[in-house]
């Protein structure tokens, strides 16, 4: 290569202080500042996001409080397909004003200000219309003029700022939950409206039972009560009727049937002493139990929502169209026409519609997609690339192997789909019990009316009533989803983002934890493990590689920010070798040993065995200098700091942990000794397909085990997508590919693993309080029925009983030790 | 005390007014996303801008 390619940093006299890039505030490695330079930048992603906020106007970005602090990774994409018809067909619908509107998922979106720039910037683009971004799922609305601005533009303008979007396909269902949604929230709000009325109505009649009221009043207040509860019962209650009749008709125990008999029993009773002026009235408890119980049917339907939305975003990440090379022309056709045997002209910056190998052409591609790791590859005539990744730098001609369905990408997507669907539904206690409860408040109601039908006609109905009503299961129906809710927030705010409620139950009982080793257990990055030689060659090495692109290169600098840089001349850097050059007036060699050894340096013996004597595991770097080789360095992925501790933790609390990594067998179980895995618990040569089929076994033989069969895949690659899909939960973490971290249940938002001990701590306690919560809902239930069965209570005072005993499970569910409650300290 | 006699009807039409409005708010879509809006609200406004885009 060129030496001109390279930047060399301007010779500095002192060291580099410690500088902060002008975008994202992460510190700039000492070989990229540039002296007299008014900002200085991390990458030229950033340098490009700096470069459009300034260019309009936007400056102020920099004023908000919460910015995001991670580099700008622009994917480089053209997004031409987004500008195709058969794109517009699929993705873009025509808004009500003449334009056209389409919805993308951006990925990146993780921070308040993520709002402000997706709404303002795509602005400044003459025909943009509207620009809306729904934070919570990453979805934004673009309104634009199609005659005047094509969508790729706005797309490549998104993916430079950070935030590289994805047509989004859930658009239909989507319609249908949003309606689903709007129904409920409508039910909840009239239900609401209706009780505290008839409350107060009911406060009323209370006062008049102790001061004395006249009857004519009491009269008008019974009625209105009897007038605002048949609505409730017509309109937000009905669900409770539908439901107990489907039930009925399917002959299966659902929890609406003892609740449709209480508020239809309770209703005709009241409504006839209502008419008859005499008895009691308990319209408020009929009509408050509505409202609670819709508000916990609504806080469970939440909670459990899968993520289906996952096999949507995955389905994007392949072009719609391709362009094939035939007899010298070159025309578009959609992916799925493609054809093995085809020959494909795949440009820079354009993602390859199919698997395929490489026939003409050199470039570099990123297979980010598949692997998780964003270093290019170098690619070359006879190369494989598949469906998915992207062609970073040189055009490529490529013919097709695998087209469609049978490429490597799609079969590892269907695999997530079938995954994803064929997991079980955890059934949570409470809905165990529901049945069981169900049947034993039916036969209680009615043995209690049967008894007492004998001895006291007029007690029978209202001790059956009250019994049905004072042991609503409300209580119940509450208190599951009312503390995984509140644990969920808490954990959201403490950087641990649980997708549904199950998740937290697997996770408070031990079980198998499959951990992914690059950049799960270990930091993702090259970093300097171990370096023998005196320390005045550091600066020389520095030196060279401090204008490198190469991911190596990024080691040393980080390894040591501070050393000096001094002036270099005449440098090159050989492919697959090293770099050479002369630095400080000495010829100095660094780069693999075999090069090294080729530019003529000589060893001594002392020198050689303590270079042997490095970790085989790493990658070697020999540093010779003046044709003597003098010292040597070792990099590679190190292991997270915490992670020794973190494993040791969960291995204490009983889990059994295993480490699968596609990374060479050598490797892995080196990282695997560190740790203290046991040598069968370090796999190595793992593939995505083999990972799948790993999580599948071990979900097989632990089905036997109800307690501690279930599996827990912790990953951050597509090549960990389809095994979290099939793990009973799937686990996502900080800085992984965007895919994986659409189909995990848990995404861990904080890097190192001490997140994922506090994640399973927080679970257990979580499952100590919904224990608690549904213990006291039973005592509640056996103490309130056998007061109703004694005759000890009235409907009325059921009715106080009743929201009360759900106030207390709420208080519960809140004042609950799950999860820490302030913030994570910053790093 | 017989003025209860207009005053609730009164004050349970201004209870329908309320359900009305919630319930046209929420079939118009307004409670779909409640998270995004408390987080633009942070953010100032234009000092200098002209006429807004159209939301």
């Amino acid at each position: 290569m060129a030496t001109d390619t390279l930047r060399f940093a301007a010779p500095a006299s002192a060291a580099a202080v410690d500088v902060a890039c002008a975008h994202c505030g992460l510190p700039v490695p000492a070989g990229l500042v540039e002296d007299g330079a008014e900002r200085q930048f991390c990458c030229s992603g950033c340098h490009t996001a700096y470069g459009i906020l300034h260019a309009h106007g936007l400056d102020r970005y920099y004023d908000l409080p919460e910015r995001r602090d991670a580099p700008v990774q622009a994917s480089g994409r053209r997004y031409e397909e987004f500008d195709h018809p058969a794109f517009a067909e699929l993705y873009v619908r025509t808004a009500p004003d003449g334009l056209a509107r389409t919805e993308l998922y951006l990925e990146g979106v993780h921070c308040a200000s993520c709002v402000w720039l997706v709404e303002r910037v795509p602005l400044l683009l003459p025909g943009v219309a509207r620009a809306e971004l729904d934070v919570r799922r990453s979805l934004a609305v673009v309104d634009w003029d199609r005659a005047a601005l094509p969508l790729s533009r706005v797309a490549q303008l998104l993916d430079q700022l950070g935030y590289p979007p994805h047509p989004y396909r859930g658009v239909t269902r989507d319609a249908m939950r949003r309606r689903e949604d709007r129904a409920m929230l409508v039910r909840i709000g009239v239900a609401g409206a209706i009780a505290i009325n008839v409350m107060l109505a009911a406060l009323a009649l209370y006062s008049g039972e102790l001061g004395g009221m006249e009857g004519e009043f009491a009269r008008f207040f019974r009625w209105t009560s009897l007038g605002l509860t048949a609505p409730a019962l017509l309109w937000p209650g009905r669900v409770f009727f539908t439901g107990a009749w489907a039930a009925l008709r399917t002959r299966a125990l659902h929890m609406d049937l003892p609740i449709a008999i209480a508020l239809a029993a309770g209703f005709a009773r009241g409504a006839i002493n209502t008419v008859r002026d005499s008895g009691p009235v308990y319209f408020d408890g009929l009509a408050v139990l509505v409202f609670a119980l819709l508000v916990g049917r609504f806080l469970q339907q939440r909670g459990q929502r899968a993520a289906a939305d996952s096999a949507e975003l995955l389905h994007a990440l392949t072009p719609m169209t391709a362009r094939v090379v035939e007899g010298g022309a070159a025309r578009e056709l959609p992916a799925q026409a493609l054809l093995p045997g085809m020959v494909l002209d795949v440009r820079a910056g354009e993602s390859f519609a199919a698997d395929g190998t490489v026939l003409e052409g050199a470039s570099s591609v990123n297979a980010a997609l598949l692997t998780g790791e964003s270093r290019p590859a170098r690619v070359a005539a006879g190369a494989r690339v598949y469906a998915g990744t992207l062609n970073v730098e040189a055009p490529l001609r490529v013919r097709v192997d695998e087209a469609g369905e049978t490429s490597r990408l799609s079969r590892i997507l269907r695999q997530v789909e079938e995954s994803a669907q064929r997991r079980a539904p955890i059934v949570l206690t409470a809905n165990r019990l529901a049945g069981i409860f169900v049947a034993m408040v039916l036969v209680a109601a009615a043995l209690t009316w049967w008894l007492k039908a004998h001895v006291a006609p007029d007690r029978a109905v209202d001790d059956a009533i009250a019994l049905l009503i004072v042991t609503c299961p409300c209580a119940l129906a509450l208190a599951t989803p009312l503390a995984i809710t509140v644990a969920v927030g808490r954990a959201a705010r403490r950087g641990l983002l649980v997708k549904g409620g199950d998740a937290l139950e697997a996770l408070a009982r031990p079980g198998t934890l499959v951990l992914d080793k690059t950049g799960t257990v270990t930091e993702g990055r090259t970093a300097l493990v171990d370096w023998v030689g005196p320390d005045w060659v550091r600066p020389l090495v520095l030196s060279l590689e401090a204008g490198s692109s190469h991911p190596l290169a990024d080691g040393f600098r980080r390894a040591w920010p501070d050393l000096p840089v001094l002036p270099v001349v005449d440098a090159h850097h050989v492919a697959g070798g090293g770099l050479e050059g002369i630095v400080d007036g000495r010829h100095v060699r660094v780069g693999s040993p075999r090069f090294v050894r080729e530019g003529g340096a000589t060893v001594e013996d002392a020198v050689a065995a303590a270079l042997a004597s490095m970790d085989p595991a790493l990658t070697p770097v020999h540093v010779a200098v003046d044709g003597r080789v003098v010292a040597g360095a070792a990099l590679g992925d190190k292991v997270r700091d915490d992670a020794r501790a973190a494993l040791d933790a969960l291995r204490a609390r009983g889990w059994r942990t295993v480490m699968l990594s596609g990374d060479a067998p050598e490797v892995v179980a080196s990282v695997g000794r560190a740790l203290a895995f046991a040598p069968a618990d370090a796999i190595g040569a793992a593939t995505p397909e083999g990972k799948l089929a790993f999580v599948e076994a071990r979900l097989r033989e632990g089905r036997a085990d109800r307690r501690r069969g279930h599996v827990v895949m912790v990953g951050d690659g597509v090549n960990d997508a389809a095994a979290i899909a099939a793990a009973t939960v799937g686990i996502g973490v900080h800085g992984g590919a965007e895919a994986c971290l659409a189909t995990a249940d848990v995404y861990l938002a904080r890097p190192g693993l001490g997140a994922l001990v506090e994640l399973e701590t927080g679970a257990r306690r979580t499952l100590r309080v919904i224990r608690r919560n549904i213990a006291f809902s039973i005592a509640y239930n056996l103490v309130g029925a056998g007061l109703a069965m004694a005759g000890l209570l009235t409907p009325l005072v059921a009715a106080i009983l009743m929201p009360a005993s759900s106030l207390t499970v709420v208080l519960g569910s809140w004042l609950g030790h799950t999860f820490a409650r302030e913030r994570p300290a910053a790093p | 005390m017989s003025v209860i006699y207009l005053v609730l009807p009164l004050a349970l039409l201004i209870v329908g007014a309320a359900v009305y409005a919630f319930v046209w708010s929420a079939r118009s879509g307004q409670m779909d996303d409640l998270d995004t809006p408390a987080v633009r609200m942070l953010h100032d406004d234009d000092p200098t801008a002209g006429p807004r885009p159209p939301r």
